[in-house]
């Protein structure tokens, strides 16, 4: 008996890549455009998309709600009479925190991709793990709201880095908190310098049509070869 | 939380390239800007490893510190926080030179002595 070294040097989420790969092949047969929307629990993924939503002109939009129990959130959505379908994770290890490429491979036949230009996925609430996982969407956008403070870019640099788009949300919140903008600001600068941001009220809208054009623009993309 | 799925992830790999044979060391390396705990990370594999080819092996756990690499005038430094920026020429656009990686290194696998036919 003796033992030989086999190296390997694969990347550990390979397997995770080469589905995600096999999801993207699928949305750009069917020509839909897919964006991968991820916060903190609370941040107000919801209530931008059911602000956002109801009024994207032309474009066809669908949801797949990630949650780890409960099918709260895709009850909010399909009161806006768009198509959406909840993505529940509890089954695992006290449920997964995050949305991967087979999870989201698993919903795709509960969904009618021939009859959407654009699909958002609103990932399980959570700053670390969704970031390592790509599911084979065409963006990635995260939301921070001025609740959670400045100093998360600097604490989460990973997700900070991983979006083209960051969502400022509950501005109207901003006369009766300490949060500093501009500290922000810096802190994301220093994590992912020229990353856009853009400042939203969900709840009282200011803002909200900004994100409806980027939403329009990113579901009137060419593909790009993954 | 998403150490498991990473950790049932490099098992994976692992057992598919040892291909039957027992894995004695199991080697992985971890870059610092993955957020991935290394003690869960090795907690998790031995959860997941049990009953299969790596059960017995010894997880040889690299972390990879993350370097900064600047595109406009070449340097290369080890960042003390997380700034994405040129600290000679900023702002110049910076590259991740070290500390994306999350991968399996290598394994290594206990080979049957190969039988010499008698002369």
């Amino acid at each position: 008996m003796h033992r030989t070294r086999v190296r390997i040097v694969e990347d550990a989420l390979d397997a995770n890549n080469t589905i995600a790969r096999a999801n993207r092949e699928d949305f750009d047969r069917a020509s839909v455009r897919v964006v991968n929307l991820m916060s903190a629990p609370g941040a107000g993924k919801t209530t931008l998309l059911e602000a956002a939503l109801g009024d994207l002109g032309a474009v066809r939009a669908g949801v797949l709600e990630g949650d780890v129990q409960g099918s709260l959130d895709a009850d909010r959505i399909a009161h806006l009479h768009i198509p959406v379908v909840q993505l529940n994770t509890g089954s695992g290890f006290g449920g997964e925190c995050h949305l991967d490429a087979n999870m989201v491979r698993s919903a795709l036949p509960a969904l009618a991709l021939s009859e959407l230009d654009l699909l958002i996925v609103e990932n399980v609430g959570n700053l670390v793990c969704p970031a390592e996982f790509r599911i084979g969407e065409d963006a990635r956008v995260m939301i921070s709201s001025v609740t959670e403070g400045e100093d998360k870019p600097l604490k989460y640099p990973l997700m900070f880095r991983a979006c083209e788009l960051v969502v400022i949300n509950k501005i109207d919140l901003l006369p009766h908190l300490d949060f500093d903008l501009d500290l922000f600001r810096h802190h994301l600068d220093a994590v992912h310098p020229g990353v856009p941001t853009m400042l939203v009220s969900a709840r009282t809208g200011e803002g909200v049509e900004e994100f409806r054009a980027w939403l329009r623009e990113v579901a009137a993309r060419e593909a790009v070869p993954v | 939380m998403h150490e498991l799925s990473i950790a049932t992830a490099i098992v994976d790999t692992a057992t598919r390239h040892a291909e039957g044979r027992q894995v004695d060391v199991l080697a992985v390396r971890v870059g610092a800007l993955r957020q991935v705990s290394v003690d869960s990370l090795r907690f998790y594999i031995g959860i997941v490893a049990r009953e299969g080819v790596c059960e017995a092996a010894r997880l040889e756990l690299s972390e990879v510190p993350l370097r900064l690499r600047c595109r406009d005038c070449g340097r290369e430094w080890e960042p003390g926080e997380p700034e994405f920026r040129c600290p000679h020429c900023r702002p110049g656009s910076v590259e991740v030179a070290a500390g994306e990686e999350l991968e399996i290194d290598y394994i290594e696998v206990q080979e049957e002595a190969a039988c010499i036919a008698p002369g």
